[in-house]
């Protein structure tokens, strides 16, 4: 089933243009990998998802994005309700300077999630639990989310992306600041959280995206050249750029 | 002279650098490798020819005068001259010599004058040969030395870390002995006043002493009921409180709306516009406070029947928070901008809207950062004199209504000090320990407020 569908989306950064004309349909409950050398503009596709380009002052977006029957561009989205349903975690973890439950709880109190103080304990406990952090800091979740150390931190932004119970959750190369034996725990929870959520990663390193997802798309100067199954970019790539790149003859 | 003399030296020491500069070439066009760059070279040579003529010019200005005058005194000793009588003497000679003297010209005088004359040319001459040999030879042994294997890095750099060192030094010796000027004189203020009647008594009324004369023994007794400063600290805190509540709330919100909300382009032109506040000379706010903002709080207090001091407290410490406004808008619109993109994100990806990533994430990760603007702005507050001068009266009430005038020290300070002074009279020594007082709290809210700022900067890494 398709859960988000991209029609000529085309994004400019002022005057230069990024991303030219994208069409790209994604899997629901499935990992989708986007891959491409520096500055294809594979983050800036993700960022169009749950509209952080609006974020930036010079950022321009054109064409559909639809998800669930609804054009995210459209000028009645709510973006609060948006981002809501589909949620994001970034290269650096960033984790507020608040306690490990107050990083929890953030969401859920905006949105107005839990009524009690009880409810609110259960959604802190099952998003760490979610993201296999649990264990590990249930006996700290009033101290400081900064003292975590970089792979608990990222597992940190996980658990707040799906504290709010989002339907797809966007992540920008979210293991590129840690080292493999973090990484390794990381790729074993998108595994895992593929179940509930549909995910789409941007990934530099070609076997991460080989490893964890089910699908890929190869971007290359702002446009994408080829996507598909991952098997099938991986093994038997129709296109000649996208060949190089995965043997690394470019990128 | 001594301005063409010191041109000299300067002139040659640049010249210099030059010479050591094109010997450190000509040696490397024989093909040797050089310790240093050339430059390095020159600065030695520079130094070498230029600082101990520097020193010994320095010195000489320092030391002659009392030299001379020793000369020339010494003429007059054991005659029984008392010494300000001999100073006397010494200031009629010199306006001898410069032809301004206008009284009755005695022989000895005249002796003197021409002894000083002499003195003073003998002095010149020999502090242009001493100065030039000076240059020569320390120049001369410097450029005997520079060779392809001599060390010039190694002394250059020693020597800027020399003058790095003095620079710091000064300014804090310059601290150290204004400290030390206050103390001495608070401590023979309060051998007269006693310590508890200064901070706990409640009645501010220097004029009082300002009728002793200065032959009449010190009375004690006489300054029961006049320095008691709980009238002007009271004052002080007053009017600062004021001002921060016009600052406080008018700083931060222009400071968040600067950082958070306004474009490149809005900023760019409204940041500066904001910080010309500050530059605005304080005197410029105190007639401002004093001549339209006070006489307009007074015909609005009077249209509503309330009775309005026309020196009011709530005029100057309005103007005051004025003032204080681009501190507090600038200093935290920096704190907020430097709160990292990424929580930003973090807080907009989860669905956040803009005030709420503000209140909930900046605010708080931004909070240490702002304290300490707003304790920067409190002793400024504190500090402040003009305004306070101009637009809140002299007498010092011990009021809470701030429709009244108040005082506060630093005004209180003005008062003890225009006009004459005694030294020495605990009239004027009540402001060094007004002064030493304001220094305390104003150093004490500073340390706090490093403080503060030292935990923000220890907060994201």
């Amino acid at each position: 089933m398709i859960k988000i569908s991209s029609k000529n989306v085309d994004v400019f950064y002022g005057k230069k243009q990024a991303l030219f004309n994208i069409n790209l349909d994604i899997e629901e409950n499935q990992v989708t990998a986007l891959i491409g050398p520096s500055g294809c503009g594979k983050s800036t596709f993700l960022r169009c998802l749950n509209r952080m380009n609006d974020v930036i002052d010079i950022c321009r977006v054109k064409g559909q994005i639809i998800i669930n029957d609804f054009d995210i561009n459209d000028k009645s989205c709510d973006v609060v309700r948006l981002r809501e349903k589909i949620g994001m975690v970034f290269q650096k973890p960033n984790p507020f300077p608040k306690t490990i439950y107050e990083n929890i709880s953030y969401g859920p109190t905006i949105h107005g999630m839990a009524q009690s103080k009880n409810e609110m304990d259960e959604i802190v406990e099952t998003s760490l639990k979610k993201a296999a952090l649990w264990e590990e800091v249930q006996d700290r979740l009033h101290e400081p989310g900064t003292g975590l150390s970089g792979g608990q931190q990222q597992r940190l932004c996980i658990a707040r992306a799906i504290s709010v119970k989002p339907e797809v959750i966007l992540m920008d190369e979210p293991c590129s600041a840690l080292d493999p034996i973090a990484t390794a725990q990381i790729e074993e929870l998108i595994d895992e959280l593929k179940k509930d959520h549909t995910i789409i990663i941007v990934t530099h390193s070609m076997a991460q995206a080989a490893r964890v997802s089910q699908n890929t798309g190869f971007f290359h100067l702002g446009e994408l050249i080829e996507h598909g199954s991952t098997d099938k970019i991986f093994k038997n790539p129709e296109n000649k750029k996208t060949q190089d790149y995965i043997t690394g003859r470019f990128g | 002279m001594n301005l063409i003399l010191f041109t000299f030296i300067v002139l040659l020491g640049f010249t210099s650098y030059y010479f050591g500069r094109k010997k450190a070439y000509t040696i490397q066009y024989t093909k040797k490798r050089l310790t240093a760059l050339p430059q390095f070279y020159g600065y030695y040579l520079a130094i070498w020819c230029a600082i101990p003529a520097f020193i010994i010019f320095s010195l000489w200005a320092i030391f002659e005068p009392t030299i001379v005058k020793l000369l020339i005194l010494s003429d007059y000793s054991n005659q029984g001259y008392l010494d300000n009588e001999l100073n006397l003497i010494y200031e009629k000679t010199k306006s001898l010599s410069r032809g301004q003297f206008t009284g009755e010209i005695t022989p000895f005088i005249e002796a003197s004058a021409k002894k000083y004359i002499n003195l003073r040319s003998i002095a010149q001459s020999s502090k242009v040969v001493i100065v030039l040999s000076a240059i020569i030879a320390s120049g001369a042994y410097a450029y005997k030395r520079i060779s392809s294997n001599s060390r010039t890095r190694e002394p250059v750099e020693k020597f800027l870390k020399a003058v790095l060192f003095t620079a710091s030094l000064a300014a804090i010796l310059t601290t150290v002995g204004i400290i030390f000027s206050l103390i001495f004189q608070t401590i023979d203020f309060f051998k007269v006043i006693p310590l508890f009647d200064f901070v706990f008594g409640t009645h501010w009324y220097p004029a009082k002493a300002f009728v002793r004369d200065s032959s009449e023994a010190l009375d004690p007794s006489m300054y029961s009921d006049t320095f008691g400063a709980v009238p002007i600290f009271a004052g002080t805190f007053f009017i600062a409180f004021i001002a921060m509540c016009v600052a406080i709330p008018i700083g931060l919100m222009s400071g968040i709306y600067l950082a958070e909300y306004a474009s490149v382009k809005v900023r760019q032109y409204a940041k500066p516009l904001i910080e010309i506040l500050a530059g605005i000379p304080t005197v410029v706010y105190g007639f401002f406070a004093a001549l339209t903002v006070g006489p307009f709080l007074k015909e609005i207090g009077n249209s509503m029947g309330l009775d309005v001091s026309a020196e009011s407290a709530l005029a100057a410490g309005g103007v005051m928070g004025i003032m204080i406004i681009p501190f507090i808008s600038s200093l935290s619109d920096d704190v907020i901008t430097s709160v990292p993109q990424s929580l930003r994100d973090g807080s907009y990806a989860m669905g956040a809207t803009k005030s709420e990533t503000i209140k909930k994430v900046i605010f708080p990760a931004a909070l240490p950062g702002i304290v300490g603007s707003i304790l920067l702005g409190v002793s400024r507050a504190i500090g402040e004199t003009m305004i306070v001068v101009m637009a809140s009266g002299l007498a010092a009430n011990l009021t809470l209504n701030p429709l009244e005038s108040t005082s506060t020290i630093t005004a209180q300070i003005v008062v003890i000090l225009i006009g004459d002074q005694a030294f020495g009279d605990p009239k004027t020594q009540a402001a060094f320990a007004l002064g030493m007082s304001l220094f305390l709290v104003t150093l004490c809210l500073n340390i706090v407020a490093l403080r503060v700022v030292k935990k923000y900067r220890e907060k994201y890494e």
